[in-house]
């Protein structure tokens, strides 16, 4: 049966599937190369480059390579994702298309990009067409201030090296609700509007908690500069001593356990996927969408669980500071960590209903929160 | 007007209108009679939880439920008017596609009571495999009710570990029979295949794995905290309701009931067998709540993989399993009532039988489901959306029963 399964699919599919793969791993080399080719780039231009274009030119490749990290996120995310509930149940998951899997979703954007883009007749055609993007670029915005290491030199590598870096995060997060709400009320369907209405409440509210999390930390360490906070985190017991997560035990524990759940309701994720409860809204938001605006938000709910990880590893976890020194693999390891754990917590725990989600919010996390904020800060002034 | 009345005593049956039925809408919501902020919510009839094809009518206020309405007939397969024109046995590839994930339970209820119209019986090694199989597809049944609770729920795992050892039960019944879904097994006075050589050595085996691994699901979503905060106290059934709607099985005992046909109304010897009812004991709210009619499922398997052990053991190694198959079924005129534990409740079936004719007269099922649903509306208002899902979980509907 499989045998003959699989003859038919070669039979059909065998010279048509090779065009993506092949396209897709000449894309794939690319594109992971990019961050490299900006580094190296960046050294060379200096010796080149009149001095006043150095800067320009050393940002808009650093863009371009991090651009490409975030448009390649979702991909290897998304395989990452099947894999991990794949072997959370018992079963090995995308196997076919390349070695277990790995091209699986180039396969599937590909099938993406060529599905026709359905916009439903009574649809409001401007925030229909405007919510994915929003919402991407969003997500995307976001990482302009994620740095990823800092060089000998004290150059920080980041995008934008913000002095205000945790504030542009709160601000920027706080547009994928709008995108959420455009699509839940431009698809004009009832299941959309509420998925809409739901995710436009829930991130609204656990953007408070969000808030002061940040506010511990910064309260803490006397910054808001994110390369300021982790150059906080630099030493210690192991190298790993002076994390914040180990500060204060164990109210930076209790902070980072808040800050993480606040992430998980902010990117719609299990336990609080409740704006695209499957069972129960069919899709939620997403419901009228499909071809390749479906993959935007696909794009950009990865992008923010890359984002709210990598957050919650720059503030709590020292980022790329560590047992062996400083070192930006570091970095992407605890990031990925996380967002390793997101997926895990999603195949493994039910869904809370709405109103509980709410009460969670305002009930408990809020109040703790801003416990932790006046303790943090009194003990800091005492000290 | 045409009334129908029964060959047997001249009872009336049912009564056929000749003139067309006025319109009747008023069952539907209107859009006229809406309050403010009011709105009506269609859910399914295609629904990825509404287990099947049910249509609910839901008028909501935000995401509270004021009232909800259930419109079912998507599946209506007519088969009582289809087995009037069948023989007895032809009868019972239609009984299989009722529950059609109970098929075992629903082909036995009719096959008891074309038994009993004929005044037959069953030799002990029939009784034996139909016990066996019966309690094997009631396990496969709340796997099922299970796996699926828990994605209502949004507990994805769950699922997929019931339907891994549901599997495994259907392996064993396609190697007793050949079907996976819909078997054909039970005749009547008999049953259509003996168990095969090393049956019943792998069928104890299967049990023996099975029970580590439901431990493991147990504890996996029983008595998650978010699970248990989204069921506990949500569509209360009290005890004095049951009753009064007539529910069985499951939904009965989750309302604290002590009520089992297996017990209190035997058939197939199940007297002889050592087990326990199950009855909802609420540690986590009020009696009757969906977490308890969901538990009284997952503490039945364990009592069916009992069942079976015992059944296995006492089994007879010899036997005909055709020896009181009747070459022709042509009863006398008569009536008969029969009912059974269905693995979702009281199934029964009533068949009036004409003079030595080898059709019935009249199939009539009486359906567990379809009762369930009659209490659909008053155990979801005033709930929220993401209850009403649930709720319809935890009754464990399946609309080939409901709509037949």
């Amino acid at each position: 049966m499989i045998t003959r399964f699989r003859q038919i699919e070669m039979r059909l599919m065998g010279p048509l599937t090779m065009i993506p793969i092949v396209l897709c791993l000449v894309v794939l080399g690319t594109i992971a190369a990019l961050p490299v080719v900006a580094t190296i780039l960046s050294e060379l231009v200096a010796d080149f480059v009149p001095a006043g274009l150095q800067r320009l030119t050393i940002v808009v490749l650093g863009t371009a390579g991090f651009v490409g990290i975030l448009a390649l996120n979702p991909i290897y995310s998304i395989w990452l994702e099947r894999k991990v509930a794949a072997h959370v149940q018992d079963r090995l998951g995308p196997m076919r298309v390349g070695w277990h899997g790995l091209l699986q979703s180039f396969a599937d954007g590909v099938k993406l990009l060529f599905k026709e883009d359905l916009v439903p007749r009574d649809a409001d055609r401007v925030l229909f067409g405007a919510a994915p993007m929003l919402a991407v670029a969003s997500a995307f915005a976001a990482f302009a201030i994620v740095p990823w290491g800092v060089r000998e030199d004290g150059t920080v590598l980041a995008v934008a090296n913000l002095n205000i870096g945790v504030l542009y995060f709160i601000a920027i997060t706080s547009l994928g609700a709008l995108a959420v709400l455009m699509a839940g009320w431009g698809s004009n369907n009832k299941y959309a509007l509420y998925g809409g209405m739901r995710a436009a409440a829930q991130m609204v509210s656990y953007e408070i908690p969000t808030a002061i999390l940040v506010l511990v930390v910064v309260a803490q360490v006397g910054s808001l500069s994110i390369p300021d906070i982790v150059a906080a985190q630099a030493g210690g017991i192991l190298g790993v001593g002076d994390w914040l997560i180990f500060q204060l035990f164990p109210l930076n524990l209790i902070a980072f356990v808040l800050f993480f759940i606040c992430g998980l309701a902010e990117t719609n994720r299990t336990p609080f996927d409740i704006p695209e409860a499957e069972s129960e809204l069919v899709a939620g938001f997403h419901t009228e969408y499909s071809g390749m605006r479906f993959a935007f938000f696909f794009l950009a709910e990865y992008g923010n669980m890359l984002l709210v990880s990598m957050l919650a590893a720059l503030l709590f976890l020292g980022g790329w500071v560590g047992p062996f020194g400083s070192n930006p693999l570091l970095f992407f390891v605890k990031g990925f960590g996380l967002v390793v754990v997101q997926m895990w917590l999603r195949w493994t725990l039910p869904r809370l209903r709405v109103d509980q989600l709410m009460g969670i919010c305002w009930k408990y996390v809020i109040p703790i929160s801003f416990f932790l904020l006046v303790v943090t800060t009194v003990i800091k002034g005492l000290l | 007007m045409a009334e129908h009345r029964s060959p047997v005593d001249g009872a009336p049956l049912v009564t056929l209108y000749d003139e067309e039925l006025p319109p009747d809408n008023s069952y539907a919501f209107s859009p006229e009679e809406l309050e403010e902020d009011e709105m009506i919510l269609n859910m399914g009839p295609q629904h990825p939880s509404t287990h099947g094809v049910l249509r609910v009518e839901l008028k909501t206020d935000g995401e509270i439920v004021k009232d909800a309405r259930p419109h079912i007939g998507y599946l209506h397969r007519n088969f009582e008017k289809h087995a009037e024109n069948i023989d007895y046995q032809g009868v019972i590839p239609f009984t299989d596609r009722m529950d059609y994930v109970g098929s075992m339970g629903n082909s036995l209820a009719y096959a008891l009571t074309v038994e009993k119209l004929l005044g037959i019986g069953v030799g002990e090694r029939v009784a034996g495999i139909r016990v066996i199989t019966a309690e094997l597809q009631r396990i496969a049944s709340h796997l099922l009710a299970m796996g699926t609770y828990g994605m209502d729920i949004g507990a994805f795992t769950p699922f997929l570990l019931c339907f891994q050892q549901r599997e495994r039960i259907l392996d064993l019944f396609e190697w007793l029979c050949g079907a996976r879904l819909l078997y054909n097994y039970n005749w009547v006075g008999g049953v259509s295949h003996d168990l095969p050589e090393g049956w019943t050595d792998k069928c104890r085996r299967f049990l023996d794995e099975f029970v580590p691994v439901l431990d493991e699901v147990d504890k996996l979503l029983s008595h998650n905290k978010i699970f248990i905060r989204r069921t506990a106290d949500i569509g209360i059934i009290t005890p004095e309701m049951a009753k009064d709607y007539a529910l069985s099985g499951p939904n009965l005992r989750g309302s604290g009931i002590d009520w089992d046909l297996r017990r209190d109304d035997p058939y197939l010897g199940y007297e002889n067998y050592d087990f326990d009812v199950v009855v909802a004991t609420s540690p986590h709210g009020p009696v009757g709540s969906c977490w308890d009619r969901y538990f009284v499922r997952v503490r039945e398997m364990y009592e069916s993989v009992k069942i079976v052990r015992q059944a296995l053991d006492r089994l007879p190694a010899e036997g005909d399993v055709h020896e009181n198959v009747p070459r022709f079924v042509r009863p006398l005129a008569g009536e008969a009532y029969c009912r059974s534990e269905a693995p979702r409740g009281e199934l029964a079936f009533y068949i009036v039988a004409e003079n030595k004719k080898p059709i019935p007269y009249r199939v009539k099922g009486r359906s567990p489901c379809f009762v369930a649903m009659g209490l659909f509306h008053e155990i979801t208002r005033g709930e929220m959306i993401a209850d009403i899902i649930a709720i319809i979980g935890s009754l464990d509907i399946v609309l080939g029963e409901i709509d037949r």
